[in-house]
């Protein structure tokens, strides 16, 4: 299944123009309010009639299609339940109006946790029950493409805690095309196949996410304070003292135990300001999790900081050091470091969707 | 109830209840659409719908009589065609005496209804869409479901007009006992005789009984509507 589009729409003030091809997985749609992040869902959903448009679905035009006959499942930022109908009839609305099964009902309630929801109704939900009926219902509908609003921005840190697992489930299990719209780059960096940045209507950039995030280019566009990129990581072991060690490619990683099964991915975000450099191999340093790793790129910012890409054998991360510091260390590009991780957050593997080992 | 009514006064009872109830529930499909439209569609011409939904409301009833009496006579133009294509009459008969309580009461069904249609978040109706309904399906799985306590008020309102309905009435269909002679065309008849007085208030009290509990009902389907308006 692969989305391809090409958007051309003026409001007064405002003209999106823009187009990609997003390949399997979840597409972020990605830049701040304002920017024409919902104009291109709702143009690919059919709510929007844009000036031009051209939105093929593997192969076949959606443009002149009325919203209804697109098999577009939308998740909307503000739920949008039916208020006059439980939760199972919610769910099972989209076969209802077709007069057909709701294929999957048992699995899909399964997947999403929201089994003993079914007869309550949604005013009774909290936001992030809301949620996942709104997931459930539109995953009901028998999309080909599945659309998200910022299904997170409503929702308090412990509702989207609650709600991400379920987000990376789909993406890895259901093999739907997702697109995503976004704002928060950790949400993108942790769910992300690719990564499509808008700004003010047009493509900033456009790439897999492992790429865009390591690339200290990008990082201004994607925001410099959150700027970190994205490994995967297998769960080689739970060690008796209460660690898990994740293999890299640039080898071990321990960190407080974490959920899985030795054996199963995950993805892990280092953030490029948690990375500190040291050219000899440090000693006596409590920090666990020390990786050899080549500069391959130095790109110098604004104020006294420079952003280091580093190459841990074929998957990057960012460092951010201070411009004084660079120079000290002599690094350059080709230059042999080692790379302390202060801090690691782990997520929800994305086997096989992750962009591989390819770029040099 | 007979016997303490005359039959003259049940008749002029139960001919309001027949006329009201005829007027509101054929008039009802109509003024769904009117309220729809008014609310939700652009379309040129939709201050001019407007005026028209909203003329019996501010024009004097007679003046509405009479000119139902221009359009729906016999030499009518409307009239004309009724009476010569379906052997329909209108002026001086129940069936023109429901008209004109449902002209009359249009108003009154139409703003109920369409407060109840802007009240509903078109988000849902879009939501909907996105989920495979046609717009029609979303009318009546979504829309209509939201705006049915507000459609039922509309109707009572409209009833209770219906039931009251006197000057256009009685200008495009008279005053015909047993035909055109309503609740308060029986009223006015009554006071007009002597020693009718007694009728007279018998028919005011079922009046006012009918009136107020219509206005209680639709108060109370209206805060039903606000609820519904407020958790969603």
């Amino acid at each position: 299944m692969s989305l391809s589009l090409r958007i051309d729409h003026r409001f007064p003030g405002f003209h999106l123009d823009l187009g990609f091809t997003a390949p399997p997985g979840l597409t972020c749609l990605f830049g701040r309010s304002g920017s024409g992040k919902t104009t291109v869902i709702n143009a690919v959903a059919g709510l929007l009639r844009p000036d031009h448009a051209e939105i093929l679905l593997d192969g076949v035009a959606l443009q002149h299609l009325p919203p209804h006959r697109r098999r577009v499942g939308y998740v909307f930022q503000d739920a949008r339940l039916f208020p006059h109908m439980t939760v199972e009839r919610n769910l099972t609305y989209a076969a209802r109006v077709r007069r057909r099964q709701a294929d999957g009902f048992d699995r899909i309630v399964d997947l999403l946790g929201i089994g003993a929801l079914l007869s309550r109704r949604p005013a009774t939900l909290s936001g992030g029950e809301k949620q996942r009926v709104a997931i459930g219902r539109a995953l009901l509908s028998d999309p080909q493409l599945l659309l998200m609003d910022e299904p997170l921005a409503a929702l308090d840190e412990a509702r989207k805690t609650e709600v991400l697992p379920y987000i990376e489930a789909l993406r890895d299990q259901t093999g739907l095309p997702i697109l995503y719209v976004s704002h928060s780059l950790p949400e993108v960096a942790r769910l992300a196949t690719t990564i499509a940045v808008i700004e003010g209507g047009r493509l900033a950039a456009f790439g897999p996410a492992a790429d865009l995030l390591s690339d200290p280019a990008k990082a201004p566009l994607l925001g410099l304070r959150d700027a970190g990129a994205i490994l995967t990581a297998r769960i080689a072991a739970h060690e008796a003292d209460g660690l898990t060690r994740l293999d890299t490619v640039g080898g071990p990683v321990w960190l407080p135990r974490c959920a899985g099964a030795p054996g199963q991915s995950v993805r892990i975000r280092i953030t490029a300001q948690d990375v500190i450099l040291s050219r000899n191999r440090p000693e006596g340093l409590s920090a666990l999790n020390i990786l050899r790793a080549t500069v391959t790129e130095l790109l110098e910012g604004q104020g006294p900081g420079t952003l280091v890409r580093l190459d841990l054998g074929g998957q990057h991360i960012l460092a951010r050091v201070t411009r004084r510091s660079a120079l000290a260390l002599d690094l350059a590009p080709g230059a042999a470091v080692h790379a302390i991780l202060k801090s690691v957050a782990v997520s929800q593997g994305d086997v096989g969707t992750l962009g591989g080992p390819t770029q040099g | 109830m007979s016997d303490w009514l005359s039959p003259e006064e049940w008749q002029a009872v139960a001919l309001s209840l027949r006329v009201s109830l005829v007027a509101t529930v054929l008039s009802l499909p109509l003024g769904i659409l009117a309220a729809v439209a008014l609310a939700r569609w652009t379309f040129p011409g939709k201050a001019v719908l407007n005026l028209l939904v909203h003329l019996p409301l501010i024009l004097p009833p007679v003046v509405t009589g009479y000119l139902l009496l221009l359009t729906f006579g016999r030499m009518g133009p409307v009239g004309g065609l009724l009476h010569d294509w379906f052997g329909i009459t209108l002026a001086f008969r129940w069936t023109g005496a429901a008209l004109a309580a449902a002209v009359m009461a249009f108003p009154l069904m139409v703003r109920a209804i369409r407060l109840a249609v802007e009240a509903v978040d078109p988000k849902l109706e879009e939501a909907a869409s996105t989920l495979g309904a046609s717009r029609f399906m979303v009318f009546l799985t979504v829309t209509l479901p939201l705006i049915l306590p507000g459609v039922i008020a509309g109707a009572i309102l409209a009833f209770a007009k219906a039931m009251g309905e006197f000057g256009a009435t009685i200008t495009f269909v008279a005053n015909i006992p047993g035909e055109t002679q309503t609740l308060p065309s029986a009223i006015y008849a009554f006071l007009q005789e002597p020693g009718g007085d007694a009728s007279a208030f018998r028919l005011v009290v079922i009046s006012i009984v009918l009136a107020m509990a219509a206005l209680v009902l639709s108060e109370w389907l209206a805060r039903r509507v606000a609820v519904r308006g407020g958790d969603r």
